[in-house]
């Protein structure tokens, strides 16, 4: 078997030992010396990766960085003659990608801890501001314990449906959900505030489990992050634009609806694809590591790409790698994933994988779907099919 | 006549009042505006303090003097103080504590003395890699070792090996200020070759008829203005009259204990001021839980259990925020100043440094202090 790290590697059979069977609802099931054997294979990536954690990785993350700041200033300076079409064009365009880089490829990673090891205070998760309207302290505790703790558990993972989606047939159906689409329109085009107004669990004070008062410390929170963005985007910098006012406006408008939109159409491919699985409180009650990472697999889902997309993604379209180690360098996922996806194979676990177009088809497609009251049985569907 | 302490520093300029005000804050988004006056260059910045080196001097063997340029953030220093140096090595950043050599007053260029100890990671690092062009993170200025605004009459400052690098500090401020009263300026060092700072203390003595230098070195008797280690009659030989003087020490445990004990016999702990420079000390080599755990911010100190530092956190009646209470979201995240943990995840030993750790699957490994 060839030892080149490219797309076409033979891939070992299953094997009779490793492969788990599938069980007569159509899911895959393992047995928990396979489930330890996994998490033993899964744990030992995970130890090389850190050991091998160094100048190369903390230089790429600065150079990302320095690439930003750069489209920052590009964008901002060129808005400034954005009476002039092609300057309103490359300037919003460089401002687009600037917040798309600063929230997903740096942000993301970093307040993941990807790169706490460093000790550089800029790098540092727990400090960490980005630029967008949910603050970073009230993310880091939505996302990175919640979301990557309780990943695709229904009714633990608010992630699923973010509280006013249907996502999963789990969740049951209501009249309401029949503007599922055009929720999901709503929340992808100001999705800032969707992720910004996360903690405040709208849908749980809807249903009389908190209240208002009880997120008073979380809407301070969130109002003093919104004020300083607006000021930023739609008040400070057109007006220092003069006559120009408006040029500036629509084009740091037009920035962030087009990092709402990409961040949006990245992240819902993240789990809702054909395909990935949702788990119930019950089944995954005292996990182990292996049952842990095993979970993390199959209730995610990544975007096949070029270098490029990937790193514009936040190399969260290797949401599979990222979901198994959250907290390695997502610059490193890309050559995990070749590891990961042949473990897969030996074990006999699907391995979900498309193209940007295809995934987020399906994902469109679940959202109609899931609009409709359920027909038929429930777990039909459910399982992935290997790619 | 007691030279007057050199002016407060002035109020800063325009440039940096534009640079640090509010609203090129506001424009600047959460990088600040030092999230891009970095990326000009790396030692700019008006909040976070770096210095650039601009020569890096090799005149012992196993020492290197660093003369540091700080960007606008330093707000300076008084003579004896010490500040916390952070340098990247591989990839990850390291703290460590020296003395400013240079003197005090409204400057921004400072110079350092690293000497390599035996197990030293930075250290050894900076006397081998330290280069012109390499930036440096800096804390700022922090030490009660230094002296008073009133400037003494007489003086005695004591040093040996590394330990110069305050009380030099300390001659040279008082030169510059063109003291007059009389100064001491005792150093032991193992020989002539790796006394730091030798030709400049004799310039210094050459011109300033006030200062007297006397070194002794204890590997070369002989070549020195005294012989062998410190004791209470090699002092009355070198000045009769030390009793009278205001006394700065700096220097390995065993001279300042010496020092303590001859001021203490008779009666003058008041005039002896003291610095130490302790090396950290290695992690017990036992697998029996011991140490204690110092909860620096809540002032809580207890036994160490050898349980992981969240759940010894928890039992003290601390609330420590936590998420997944299994190394993966890193909410439990806080900074260890002081100490070793083993990491129960990967069975890894920590280093010795302040750094960043998740506390719900740390476990102290003899004394540790953490910021909780």
């Amino acid at each position: 078997m060839s030892n080149t790290a490219t797309a076409t590697t033979a891939i070992p059979e299953p094997s009779a030992a490793t492969c788990g069977a599938v069980d007569k609802s159509g899911e895959i099931r393992l047995s928990p010396e396979q489930l330890d054997a996994l998490g033993a294979e899964l744990d030992a990536i995970r130890q090389r990766v850190i050991d091998d954690r160094g100048e190369a990785d903390v230089n790429y993350i600065r150079r990302v960085i320095k690439a930003q700041r750069g489209l920052e200033v590009a964008g901002r300076g060129l808005l400034f003659v954005g009476f002039l079409p092609p300057a309103w064009l490359a300037g919003t365009t460089a401002l687009s990608i600037s917040k798309i880089l600063d929230n997903m490829e740096i942000g993301h990673n970093v307040m993941h801890g990807q790169f706490d090891w460093t000790n550089d205070p800029k790098l540092s998760s727990k400090g960490f501001e980005w630029d967008t309207a949910c603050p970073a302290d009230q993310w880091r505790h939505s996302h990175n314990y919640l979301h990557h703790t309780h990943t695709n558990i229904v009714g633990k993972d608010r992630d699923i449906g973010y509280g006013v989606l249907r996502m999963s047939e789990d969740q049951d159906w209501r009249p309401y959900y029949l503007g599922n689409p055009l929720y999901a329109a709503l929340l992808a085009t100001f999705f800032q505030y969707g992720v910004a107004l996360h903690d405040v669990e709208t849908e749980r004070i809807a249903a009389g489990e908190t209240t208002l008062k009880e997120k008073r410390d979380v809407l301070n929170g969130i109002w003093h992050k919104v004020r300083r963005q607006t000021l930023k985007d739609y008040v400070l910098f057109p007006a220092l634009s003069g006559p120009g006012f408006l040029f500036t406006l629509a084009g740091n408008a037009t920035a962030n609806l087009t990092r709402n939109l990409w961040a949006f159409t990245i992240i819902f491919c993240g789990h809702f694809p054909d395909g990935t699985q949702e788990f119930s409180e019950e089944e995954t009650a005292d996990e182990t590591r292996g049952e842990w990472y095993f979970r993390q697999v199959l209730g995610s889902a990544n975007l096949e790409g070029g270098k490029l997309f990937h790193i514009l993604a936040g190399n969260l379209s290797h949401q599979i790698e990222h979901h198994l180690f959250p907290d390695l360098p997502a610059n490193r996922y890309a050559a995990i994933s070749i590891e990961v996806r042949e473990i897969c194979e030996r074990y006999g676990i699907p391995y979900n994988s498309g193209p940007l177009a295809k995934q987020f088809g399906s994902v469109v497609r679940k959202i109609c779907r899931l609009a409709l009251p359920d027909r038929g049985s429930r777990k039909l569907g459910r399982l992935a099919a290997a790619h | 006549m007691t030279a007057t302490a050199t002016e407060p520093p002035k109020p800063r300029r325009m440039g940096q009042r534009i640079l640090g005000s509010g609203l090129l804050d506001l424009l600047a988004g959460p990088p600040g505006v030092d999230g891009y006056l970095e990326q000009i260059r790396p030692a700019w910045g008006v909040q976070d303090r770096r210095a650039e080196v601009i020569a890096a001097d090799r005149r012992t063997p196993d020492a290197v003097t660093l003369a540091l340029r700080a960007n606008l953030a330093w707000e300076g220093f008084e003579s004896g103080q010490f500040v916390q140096v952070a340098v990247e090595i591989d990839g990850s950043r390291r703290t460590r504590s020296y003395s400013l050599a240079s003197a005090a007053g409204p400057g921004r260029t400072l110079e350092l003395t690293v000497k390599a100890h035996p197990e030293g990671l930075v250290s050894n690092f900076l006397v081998e890699n330290a280069r012109p062009g390499m930036v440096l993170g800096l804390g700022p200025a922090e030490g009660d070792f230094r002296i008073p605004l009133e400037r003494p009459e007489r003086l005695l400052l004591i040093s040996a090996g590394s330990g110069i690098t305050p009380v030099m500090s300390m001659l040279r401020t008082l030169c510059a200020e063109d003291h007059n009263g009389s100064i001491t300026f005792l150093h032991y060092a193992p020989d002539p070759g790796r006394a730091i700072y030798r030709d400049e203390l004799e310039q210094i003595a050459a011109v300033h008829p006030n200062v007297r230098l006397v070194r002794s070195y204890t590997r070369a008797p002989g070549a020195g203005e005294a012989d062998g280690h410190f004791s209470r009659s090699q002092l009355a030989e070198i000045d009769p009259g030390y009793a009278a003087a205001e006394t700065f020490a700096c220097g390995p445990p065993a001279l300042l204990d010496a020092l303590r004990e001859a001021w203490g016999a008779e009666d003058l702990e008041l005039r002896l001021h003291l610095e130490s420079f302790v090396s950290s000390t290695l992690a017990p080599a036992s697998g029996v839980p011991e140490g204690s755990i110092h909860f620096a911010n809540s002032g809580v100190r207890i036994e160490n259990s050898g349980a992981v530092l969240l759940e010894q956190a928890e039992s003290a009646g601390l609330s420590p925020a936590s998420g997944c209470r299994m190394g993966i979201c890193h909410t439990c995240c806080c900074r260890k100043t002081a100490g070793t943990v083993r990491n129960l995840s990967t069975g890894q030993l920590s280093s010795n440094d302040a750094e960043e750790i998740q506390i719900c699957i740390s476990a102290p490994v003899g004394d540790v202090v953490v910021d909780l």
